[in-house]
């Protein structure tokens, strides 16, 4: 008995080497589908070891699980659109908050009503604070979902006394948390803590509104793995803290990158209803825009004399599924010679990524998207800076008008183009909910229409161009 | 559980956090998504805590939520790695 116990240690030792070294190789752009690859093969090895655990007998109810969630699991990995995988991230990761709620709640149970042991302090708080993590990332995750979806209104939802409530629910969170660990067999206190943590999850997402997904996703993917930490503490496992540890270090990281890129804190975001202050400062000075719009013909004689395209991608690309016609663009203007660039500004869509990864499903190869630092001296020498469906990471104003709520956020220089050609649908305001004064330049250009409809067009139009 | 054992796997939660942190510092932008969907598998690493949960042979409360458990993490973990498997396949340099 003792050396399968040992064995199962050692197992977890390799498992938390291999985990530590597949995050390393996700890292890098040449390593990182054998990165996943390892870092499957570590979980895998975890999994096996603690089949051999002297608890685990009951392998048909195990198994008959893992088998039903595997098939899921597979199903919805395969079918996923690309352009929903924020989506898809959201659920997943409130999956892993409720699985870290019910594992450290089962063991309270085990411990409070089945093993008729008294539970030691330690175990009581890491119980507790597994539960409320856990149950915050599922909640909140779900919401975030929700909003993603469109299942739920996707603008900052705010009403009044918000954030009171909010600090009203967390300190009697904290309380009922007290009454748990000095009374372990009244579980009404851990109940109560439970249901408090899933509002809490819920009204803090809320109030957060759709371009802010990015910052959100990021955090609530942190949680997950602080959850899983907190649980190992529970079960006092090291893999699960290391492992948790690794999650959350790079969750957090990633919320900094999101929040730095657009200039805000992560209080700031946290306190939610950005871009709902109407009226007076918005206007920037309340003169009319006039915009100057173009066709598709007209767009498409004007891609074919010039001798260099970048590309803007935003949020709008990914709604109007437009991946791909912009590939054929891309394609059909190389062809003729043209340089042809993608600028990603690191916030565009709605998680960390997410238009590297709709541009690769197209096949557009990934050294051609280059991030915002790199490219913003290039728009000076470029013929056309073409947006499709981004809006306030393109808007001059950050850089010139300090009156503006987006005033410091790092954007793309596109105003510095020759010519800027917009694709967007209507005039309406991006996610902060003001005007873009780029729209109102000498050099800008409105292509208006539905993005995807709008670049076949003109993709259309070249290629009869060329027959010509 | 003991407050020597506490100690010990507080080191293990500091330590990790470090490596955590110094790895993944420099994950240029293209992968952002990647590492969150892979590192959200990773997090259902709790599918450990659970097939123990689930595993005694008498029906419980606790193998109840044990099971749950089960089913929710081996989602997370087996959805998470195929899906950033199926993105990471597309990722490719130009030809």
């Amino acid at each position: 008995m003792m050396e399968k116990d040992l064995l199962i240690k050692i197992a977890y030792l390799v498992s938390s080497v291999l985990f530590i070294m597949g995050i390393k190789m996700l890292g890098k752009t040449a390593t990182a589908r054998r990165g996943n690859t390892l870092s499957a093969v570590a979980m895998f090895i975890a999994v096996v070891a603690t089949l051999l655990n002297s608890q685990v007998l009951s392998f048909t109810e195990i198994f008959v699980t893992i088998l039903i969630g595997s098939a899921i699991g597979l199903i919805v990995a395969r079918r996923v659109e690309m352009t929903s995988m924020p989506e898809m991230v959201a659920l997943f990761n409130g999956f892993g908050g409720a699985s870290s709620v019910l594992v450290a709640s089962s063991e309270y149970w085990r411990m409070a009503h089945e093993a008729n042991a008294s539970m030691p302090l330690v175990v009581g708080v890491t119980v507790v604070i597994s539960v409320i993590i856990g149950a915050v990332t599922f909640s909140g995750s779900l919401v975030a979902f929700g909003k993603l979806k469109g299942i739920i209104n996707g603008r900052a939802i705010m009403f009044t006394g918000q954030h009171a409530l909010n600090a009203a629910l967390f300190v009697t969170a904290l309380a009922a948390s007290v009454l748990v660990v000095l009374n372990p067999n009244t579980e009404v206190w851990m109940l109560a803590v439970l249901g408090l943590a899933l509002l809490l999850g819920i009204l803090t997402v809320i109030p957060i509104g759709g371009a802010d997904m990015p910052v959100v996703i990021s955090l609530l993917n942190s949680y997950s793995g602080i959850a899983a930490s907190a649980t190992g503490f529970v079960l006092n496992n090291q893999v699960l803290i290391i492992t948790g540890a690794l999650v959350g270090a790079s969750g957090i990281i990633l919320t900094q990158i999101m929040c730095k890129a657009m200039n805000r804190s992560l209080v700031n975001v946290l306190l939610g209803g950005f871009g709902q202050t109407k009226g007076t400062a918005a206007a920037g000075g309340g003169e009319e825009i006039v915009v100057k719009e173009v066709g598709v013909e007209e767009s498409a004689m004007l891609f074919e004399s010039a001798s260099s395209v970048i590309i803007v991608p935003g949020y709008g690309m990914a709604v109007a599924q437009a991946q791909h016609v912009v590939r054929e663009l891309a394609d059909n203007l190389e062809k003729r010679g043209t340089s042809v660039k993608f600028a990603i500004h690191p916030v565009a869509g709605r998680m960390p990524g997410h238009m590297n990864v709709l541009l690769a499903e197209a096949n557009i190869p990934y050294d051609k998207l280059i991030e915002m630092d790199q490219i913003n001296d290039e728009f000076a020498n470029t013929d056309i800076a073409l947006i499709i469906g981004a809006n306030d990471v393109v808007n001059p104003a950050a850089r010139t008008n300090p009156g503006s709520p987006i005033f410091g956020m790092p954007i793309l220089n596109v105003d510095k183009a020759r010519t800027v050609i917009v694709c967007k649908r209507s005039m309406n305001a991006g996610y902060a909910g003001i005007e873009n004064e780029l729209f109102g330049h000498d050099n800008c250009l409105m292509l208006f229409g539905d993005a995807k409809a709008t670049i076949t067009k003109v993709v259309g139009e070249l290629k009869e161009m060329a027959t010509a | 559980m003991n407050a020597e054992t506490l100690i010990v796997l507080l080191y293990v939660l500091v330590l990790a956090s470090f490596v955590g942190f110094e790895l993944i510092s420099k994950v240029p932008p293209t992968l952002h998504t990647p590492l969150m969907s892979g590192s959200n598998a990773i997090s259902g690493i709790t599918i450990v805590g659970a097939i123990v949960a689930a595993g005694p042979v008498d029906l419980s409360v606790s193998k109840v939520l044990g099971i749950a458990a089960l089913l929710l993490a081996t989602l997370n973990v087996v959805g998470g790695y195929a899906v950033t498997d199926r993105m990471l396949k597309m990722f490719k340099k130009k030809k």
